[in-house]
């Protein structure tokens, strides 16, 4: 019963993600106030339909759902959509939505293609630090997904300043300080709680292996990660680091926060791969 | 109301020149110029809009050559002869003259097609002819619409959407860049016409700061006066660059006055805050290599020219559209003031009553089953004089000689009274 619940809600999840995703879209194309209204509304029950789904996966497995494949990239997702909230809910940046519903459903349709079956907890995961460690930074991932496509839009709307050319993209594009402003914000977040991620991780592996940090590939290229973003922070807010540069730092953070998700997983193996 | 005509008389920046509208007799205040309107014999209705590009009376007046005549004197006062004014005033009548309000209020008409201001100015004279009492139910209804016209052009049309001057555009191309214009700093360096322009704009948006660098002192502290900003001389150009944020440059100096290898250190200096040059200045005076350098934004006069033009052609493809919208609309106002007049009203009178008895006696004999075919003859006799009674004393009214001036005001009465609401 609740396995078929869980089965069909995730559907309606999906639907109602592509409905905001087509609803943002048209807002993009026809900039009429009262289908961003509409499509903020929808992207909003998708946000509150997910967290239903999660707290049914959570009653279904018994534990935090984020370790299978599906589960971690629902949880992505879910993290994504909050963010966005929670950053919209302080700045205005026109049309970010539409960027961030088609993350959005990306994300969820990798996780429809993911195995939903459910497998017994491996041991050494059952602990309440897999919540905490896992949560925070999945978080800190959804953060640096915002910047990324803060990212994306800043590099768009500069090029279209510099080549003096204006295109389609010119008028619907916010302006590159409000694009700079959310860069800023999501970078110093999401690097908050990837700190955080990486400490919570350390102190578990501890608890569990006995040693702080192994050079696991995992380890590694959240270090490497880690590193990366570390230098922007430093950069900007003692440098001036801004503008294209830190939109391009953004981007190639970003890819390095998808490899240390997937790629060491698929590629690398090592102690953190569970999801197979 | 066929004896009534509404007729818009006025003068704009196509047919007249500055020099002359800046003397008209009513270029300023609404109050005088409205009650000598009033005062005029067959005038019934009147409104006044007057901005710097137009002044414009349109009135509710019987038709006669005298109105017009009467108008234009009030119009021009002593300051044109009247063998002159032809030359600069236009007269519209009718639909005519509902279409040129619909073309202005839309901005079809303006020095700049597709600016906001016109409409804001067009509610502001309604407001001052109505606390006046000179509107009624024509011009009332004339201006509303011609409201609800401007609105639809800007929510079915584009034609606001760009800037078409050079200051308009490069305050459109700073607002993208910086966001807002408050509190970002403005230098000037030359203190030319032109630049004096551009920072009238950006004041305009709410910069906090100008600062004017010009060789010659003087002049740089005249123009800083005018925006409450300071002077400098042009050695301390570099030390200023630190701080603006737009840089407007339009001196007279034959060669290029700032380089690349001098903008890469204040870039340093600046912390990468980003800086937009706008260089205004034939031959120009700042190095197009600029616009390479990261977070600096450099648009030369051709440049902006571009971008004008862009926003022109795109302009003009929505003004089509809008012209549509406008002739639409000025069909439907003819077809309501058509129905303002006496016989059609009767018509729709006389139409929803039959409505109402058909209905109502349908209803009535579908249950009376067993009645003769006399006696259904009979109830339907008696409804269509009941109605047909009741209709006299309002048709009557409506057919009233003795006081045809009022026509407008009883058709209205009788319409609102009865339910007779236009379709648009």
């Amino acid at each position: 019963m609740m396995g078929e619940i869980s089965y069909l809600l995730f559907w309606v999840v999906l639907a109602v993600s592509f409905t905001a995703l087509i609803l943002y879209g048209i807002f993009f194309v026809k900039q009429k106030k009262s289908i961003r209204n509409l499509a903020r509304l929808t992207l909003l029950t998708a946000g509150i339909l997910q967290t239903l789904y999660i707290l049914f996966r959570y009653l279904q497995t018994g534990y935090t759902p984020i370790t299978s494949q599906h589960e971690t990239i629902v949880f992505f997702a879910w993290s994504v959509t909050w963010a966005y909230f929670s950053f919209r809910w302080r700045y205005t940046v026109k049309n970010f939505g539409a960027f961030i519903s088609l993350l959005l459903f990306i994300l969820l349709l990798l996780a429809a293609g993911a195995s939903r079956t459910i497998n017994p907890l491996p041991p050494a995961l059952q602990s309440w630090w897999l919540p905490v460690h896992a949560g925070i930074s999945v978080i800190s991932y959804a953060f640096l997904a915002l910047a990324f496509c803060g990212g994306i839009m800043y590099l768009l709307q500069e090029r279209e300043l510099k080549s003096k050319r204006f295109g389609y993209f010119f008028t619907r594009l916010p302006s590159l300080d409000s694009l700079d402003q959310l860069n800023s914000h999501c970078l110093a977040t999401g690097f908050v709680l990837l700190t955080l991620g990486i400490i919570t991780g350390s102190i578990w592996a501890h608890q569990a292996w006995g040693a702080y940090w192994q050079w696991d590939p995992k380890e590694t290229w959240s270090l490497i990660t880690w590193f990366l973003y570390a230098a922007q922070i430093h950069q900007r807010f003692s440098a001036g680091l801004r503008g294209k540069r830190a939109a391009v730092m953004a981007v190639i953070g970003f890819a390095s926060v998808l490899f240390t998700l997937w790629g060491v997983t698929f590629l690398l193996g090592g102690v953190h791969s569970y999801a197979q | 109301m066929p004896s009534d005509m509404i007729l818009l008389l006025g003068v704009n920046h196509k047919t007249t020149p500055l020099a002359v509208r800046e003397q008209l007799a009513v270029g300023k205040g609404y109050e005088e110029p409205l009650h000598a309107l009033r005062s005029i014999a067959g005038c019934k209705e009147c409104y006044l809009l007057s901005t710097c590009n137009r002044v414009e009376i349109v009135v509710v007046a019987q038709a006669n050559a005298q109105v017009e005549e009467d108008i234009a004197k009030l119009l021009f006062g002593t300051s044109v002869a009247p063998e002159q004014r032809q030359d600069y005033l236009y007269i519209y009548r009718n639909n005519e003259a509902v279409h040129h309000l619909f073309m202005v209020s839309t901005s079809l008409d303006s020095m700049i097609v597709g600016e906001a201001q016109i409409l804001g100015q067009l509610k502001e004279a309604y407001r001052h002819a109505d606390e006046a009492k000179c509107t009624g139910p024509v011009l009332n209804r004339l201006l509303h619409k011609s409201f609800s016209v401007a609105k639809r052009v800007r929510s079915e049309t584009q034609i606001g959407a760009s800037a078409v001057s050079i200051s308009y555009a490069a305050v459109e191309l700073a607002k993208k860049i910086f966001g807002t214009l408050e509190n970002k700093n403005v230098l000037l360096i030359g203190a030319g016409e032109m630049a004096e322009l551009a920072a009238e704009h950006l004041v305009g948006q709410g910069v906090s700061k100008v600062v004017v660098a010009n060789r010659t002192l003087s002049r740089a502290m005249d123009l800083a006066k005018r925006f409450n900003g300071t002077a400098v001389s042009l050695d301390e150009l570099f030390s200023q660059l630190e701080q603006a944020d737009i840089v407007i440059s339009s001196t007279g100096a034959p060669n290029i006055i700032l380089h690349k290898k001098d903008v890469k250190p204040i870039m340093r200096a600046r912390r990468n805050e980003p800086i937009f040059f706008i260089d205004i200045a034939v031959p120009r005076d700042l190095d197009p290599e600029l616009n390479d350098l990261n977070n600096v934004y450099l648009y030369d006069i051709d440049d902006l020219h571009n971008v004008v033009e862009i926003n022109k052609s795109a302009r003009d493809k929505e003004a089509v559209k809008a012209r549509r919208i406008v002739d639409e609309e000025t069909l439907k106002f003819q077809n309501w003031m058509e129905g303002l007049s006496v016989v059609p009203t009767i018509t729709a009178l006389r139409k929803k009553a039959d409505d109402i008895c058909q209905a109502e006696l349908e209803r009535t004999l579908s249950r009376l089953q067993h009645l003769t075919t006399n006696e259904q003859k009979a109830i339907e006799k008696m409804a269509s004089a009941i109605s047909s009674k009741l209709l006299h004393d309002p048709v009557s009214f409506l057919k009233n000689e003795s006081c045809k001036e009022q026509n407008d005001v009883k058709v209205e009465m009788i319409r609102a009274a009865f339910g007779l609401v236009d379709k648009d």
